[in-house]
């Protein structure tokens, strides 16, 4: 447990640095983030989840969670937010406003988003309480620490996870499959 | 961290820069060569003297004196955002990548498999909002191109990579080039196969380039671009031919090993390696003619990722036999 006033003297990026810079890239996640589901710009909305899925990136990186952070990349900016423009280009997204772009479920997102923040910064305080964890030092968050509790401890989550995945995988390809045997059936009846 | 650290990090920075500047102009006017004389011409004579050898930087000159054009219905920010987008994450992978053993790298990263093609990937969404910014149909078709190919080829890339940091036991590049054998070569040759073409996909190079297809959709997401920011497009393009050879010869041919010079000349191997395979992408660019969309795709999920959990179950099977 050691402290953070005392070892605020060692300059350039000392863990008060990090402390600062965590909190900065804290608030600039979080603002792209409720700028993401208040924008009346479709795309905007997408481009803005980059942001605040690179902020968390960044977040791990500052953890020294390097691997969790560059996985957060490839995945989540490289891949979803691609599929999520992809989608949006395929609809027309238009440039500019839309505002009949709402569902009016405002009042209930809202009440799920706070009830959910609440929840996961109570367990996280309550988890935590004042436990000062040291992020300087030893890398905690290597791809060997990592892969080591992945493998070792979590290994049964890891695998029921990949069967979720992979029965996700096959609903999707029979549901892509029925319809096209739908239409088939609906040519030949005509 | 003392001074003559920060000294360090200065001069890493600058040479990755220099880098940055100067090779992607290379392979570019090696481009223009190549495929002169493949194509039975001369290329560009002129301009320098000596066998228009500064025909690119007349270029540069040309594009920053060009005036920078908005189209009027377009979304004026994301439109300017764009190349820049699509080209700086090209310069930050290359700090990931070893040119030589010891530290000759510009950043010691621990997960630099996946830095490095995470940050690739972000380089397409650059097209992406230059497609849809552009309020032009053949941009928006050239930007759903890209999405759709990116989405198929991200897959074997990593795959292939995968099978490499199985057969080293770790993901930094240093780290897996420490590790390599002469024989990882023919072992891991499918793997690189796999991994350079769909490279090749991700930079939308030919036969690969259906996103820019010129014949088709003009010139796919860059249609409405003028000037210095369709520069930075095509710097991103040469740049990208740079990353993925350097990054193809560094996880597959063995980087700065050679069978002679090693201490001290390993540098040169690299960028021997690294030129061999930019000639090669040259090369195919004239010999092959363009894939059309379903045959792309189809190439993507039905051969190279086949093949590529293929090199994987190899990698394995070979891995636990000699361990």
């Amino acid at each position: 447990m050691s402290g953070t006033l005392a070892a605020g003297a060692h300059g350039f990026l000392s863990p008060t640095g990090i402390e600062i810079a965590f909190l900065l890239v804290g608030l600039v996640t979080l603002g792209a983030a409720v700028l993401t589901v208040t924008t009346r710009q479709l795309v905007h909305a997408a481009l803005w989840l980059v942001v605040a899925l690179g902020g968390l990136a960044v977040e791990y990186l500052l953890l020294t969670a390097e691997f969790i952070a560059w996985v957060q990349v490839l995945i989540y900016v490289g891949s979803v937010v691609v599929l999520l423009l992809f989608g949006l280009m395929l609809t027309k997204a238009p440039i500019g406003r839309s505002p009949d772009a709402d569902s009016g479920n405002r009042p209930v997102a809202l009440a799920v988003a706070g009830a959910a923040a609440i929840a996961l910064v109570w367990v996280v305080l309550d988890a935590f309480r004042s436990t000062w964890i040291g992020v300087h030092g030893q890398v905690q968050g290597s791809t060997k620490v990592t892969g080591e509790v992945l493998f070792r401890h979590w290994v049964l989550p890891f695998e029921a996870l990949s069967v979720l995945l992979l029965a996700a995988l096959v609903g999707a390809i029979v549901l892509s499959r029925k319809r096209r045997a739908d239409e088939r059936a609906d040519e030949e009846e005509r | 961290m003392s001074s003559s650290d920060t000294l360090d990090v200065v001069l890493r920075l600058l040479a990755l820069f220099a880098v940055f500047l100067v090779f992607p102009l290379l392979v570019g006017q090696a481009e223009h060569k190549v495929m002169a004389h493949m194509q039975g011409r001369l290329g560009p004579m002129y301009a320098g003297g000596f066998h228009g050898w500064a025909q690119l930087v007349a270029d540069g000159v040309k594009f920053a004196q060009k005036e920078d054009i908005v189209p009027a219905d377009a979304d004026r920010r994301i439109f300017q955002l764009a190349p820049a987008v699509a080209l700086l994450p090209y310069l930050l992978v290359l700090v990931a990548i070893p040119i030589g053993p010891g530290r000759a790298v510009g950043w010691y990263i621990d997960a630099g498999v996946f830095f490095v093609l995470a940050v690739m990937g972000v380089g397409v969404l650059g097209s992406l909002m230059g497609g849809w910014a552009s309020a032009n149909k053949f941009s928006l078709l050239g930007a759903l191109r890209t999405a759709a190919q990116l989405m198929a080829y991200e897959l074997p890339m990593l795959l292939a990579a995968a099978s490499v940091a199985m057969a080293a036991g770790t993901v930094s590049l240093p780290g897996i080039l420490g590790a390599f054998h002469w024989w990882w070569v023919p072992w891991q040759a499918v793997g690189g196969l796999v991994f350079f073409t769909a490279g090749l996909a991700e930079l939308q190079r030919p036969p690969f380039d259906m996103p820019v297809a010129d014949s088709e959709i003009i010139f796919g997401a860059y249609t409405e671009y003028t000037g210095l920011r369709f520069a930075m497009f095509l710097l991103s393009e040469y740049a990208g031919i740079v990353v993925l050879c350097a990054l193809t010869s560094a996880l597959f041919l063995g980087g700065w090993h050679g069978p002679f010079g090693a201490d001290g000349l390993g540098w040169v191997w690299m960028l021997l390696k690294t030129a061999v395979l930019a000639f090669v992408v040259i090369w195919l660019r004239v010999t092959y003619p363009r894939l059309r969309e379903d045959q792309l795709q189809k190439l993507a999920w039905t051969v190279l990722i086949p093949l590529a959990l293929a090199q994987i179950a190899l990698t394995g099977v070979v891995k636990v036999a000699i361990s």
